[in-house]
């Protein structure tokens, strides 16, 4: 099974942007840790992942001491990066006869729909308790201290259903595996996830059991 | 479930009311609940869903669109794409990093929170709030509220669906709201 590919930027851990859009004048080169490892890629590619590096803020101590938070919604206030995020997704599946994107609450539900929208797909809300009417099947998951549920609707995805999964990180991968569970259970078959940002050193791959993931930025 | 009698109703809408499905006692008894998902599940209802919205405000100088926690971030990102606007996402406290506005809301039982990050939106934006309902309005009346605290000019609500009895669109602050259906 492949391990699944990704266009990696690197960003700087002490990075603190501001919340407006960047200036695209930037050039990213400056930036002392990016490293740029490019998968086939064609300068329009590497232009846009640049910019979209570069539009993700990092918060110090959220939600607790020692945690640097990897914030997209400065992303999301940058339309070309915001734009190029989902362009990038949906060139990589458009001719991969997707039939589901499911997107994990609450930033999923930000990147899965444009992208099912694109490509002609279902788009499948992956839930906390509680939250989806009717009946659903949950599947538990660990948490650093305790655990907890994700939902999924009964009749939202049909036995051969080709998924997707989208989450705008993977950490430790214990959301995206849930949610990867969820739709095995009901006999879809996982294509691939696909996240914006991937922090690596939490080992989220080896958790998916080297499903392929898909990631634009390393963290 | 009815569609909106607009003057001349676009076809499309009889499809979309179609694809809404109401589940009894939910989240409590007596409550009717009106379910998006299923809409989601049909490509073409949801993609003239987005339509419906995109043209309406494509050209109209719209430079935020907001989206309420959680289904608004489902409808809110696709309109922003298409018209070139920023997307904002107004959570519920302590999910937004960095600094934050905060404005409460009354519930039946309470109140609750909706928060916006600070330097997202910036005084002359013009703003479109969006979610995938509106009951009693008061989720979006704080919307509106913060979005005008930052400065910006709130141009028009938009929601999916609309429970007119529940009388919310008394509760925007004047503001207009485009909805698609009616229910009840």
């Amino acid at each position: 099974m492949s391990s699944g590919s990704s266009l990696i930027f690197h960003i700087p851990s002490s990075c603190r942007l501001p919340l407006s859009p960047p200036s695209p004048r930037i050039p990213f080169l400056r930036t002392r840790f990016i490293s740029l490892k490019a998968m086939a890629s064609e300068d329009g590619k590497d232009h846009r992942l640049a910019r979209i590096s570069s539009s993700i803020r990092v918060i110090p101590d959220f939600p607790k001491p020692g945690i640097m938070f990897q914030d997209i919604t400065t992303l999301l206030l940058d339309h070309k990066a915001f734009r190029d995020t989902i362009d990038i997704f949906v060139e990589r599946y458009r001719e991969k006869n997707i039939s589901v994107v499911a997107g994990i609450e609450a930033r999923g539900f930000i990147f899965g729909p444009p992208i099912a929208l694109a490509i002609g797909a279902k788009f499948v809300p992956m839930r906390k308790p509680k939250k989806l009417p009717g009946e659903v099947i949950s599947e538990e998951y660990a948490l650093e201290y305790g655990t907890d549920k994700m939902e999924m609707h009964v009749g939202a995805v049909q036995p051969g259903d080709r998924a997707l999964v989208i989450d705008d990180l993977i950490a430790t991968g214990g959301t995206l595996c849930a949610a990867v569970r969820l739709l095995e259970r009901v006999g879809a078959d996982v294509v691939e996830c696909a996240c914006v940002i991937e922090l690596p050193e939490l080992k989220g791959r080896e958790k998916l059991g080297h499903r392929p993931v898909f990631v634009l930025v390393k963290g | 479930m009815s569609a909106c009698k607009d003057k001349e109703q676009d076809p499309r809408i009889e499809g979309i009311a179609s694809t809404i499905r109401v589940v009894p006692d939910f989240p409590k008894p007596g409550i009717m609940f009106q379910d998006i998902t299923t809409l989601l599940l049909d490509p073409k209802a949801f993609k003239n869903t987005v339509d419906l919205f995109v043209e309406r405000y494509t050209g109209k100088d719209i430079t935020v669109v907001a989206g309420i926690e959680a289904r608004g971030f489902i409808f809110g990102p696709p309109i922003a794409l298409a018209i070139g606007a920023k997307f904002v996402p107004l959570r519920k406290p302590r999910k937004l990093p960095g600094e934050v506005i905060s404005e409460e809301y009354v519930l039946e039982y309470g109140t609750d929170c909706l928060q916006m990050h600070i330097g997202a939106v910036q005084p002359g934006d013009r703003a479109l709030v969006v979610d995938d309902l509106i009951a009693t309005g008061g989720t979006l009346c704080a919307a509106i509220k913060l979005l005008e605290r930052a400065g910006a000019e709130v141009v028009e609500c938009a929601c999916v669906i609309e429970l007119p009895e529940l009388k919310g669109r008394e509760r925007l602050n004047g503001k207009p709201l485009y909805i698609l259906v009616e229910s009840g």
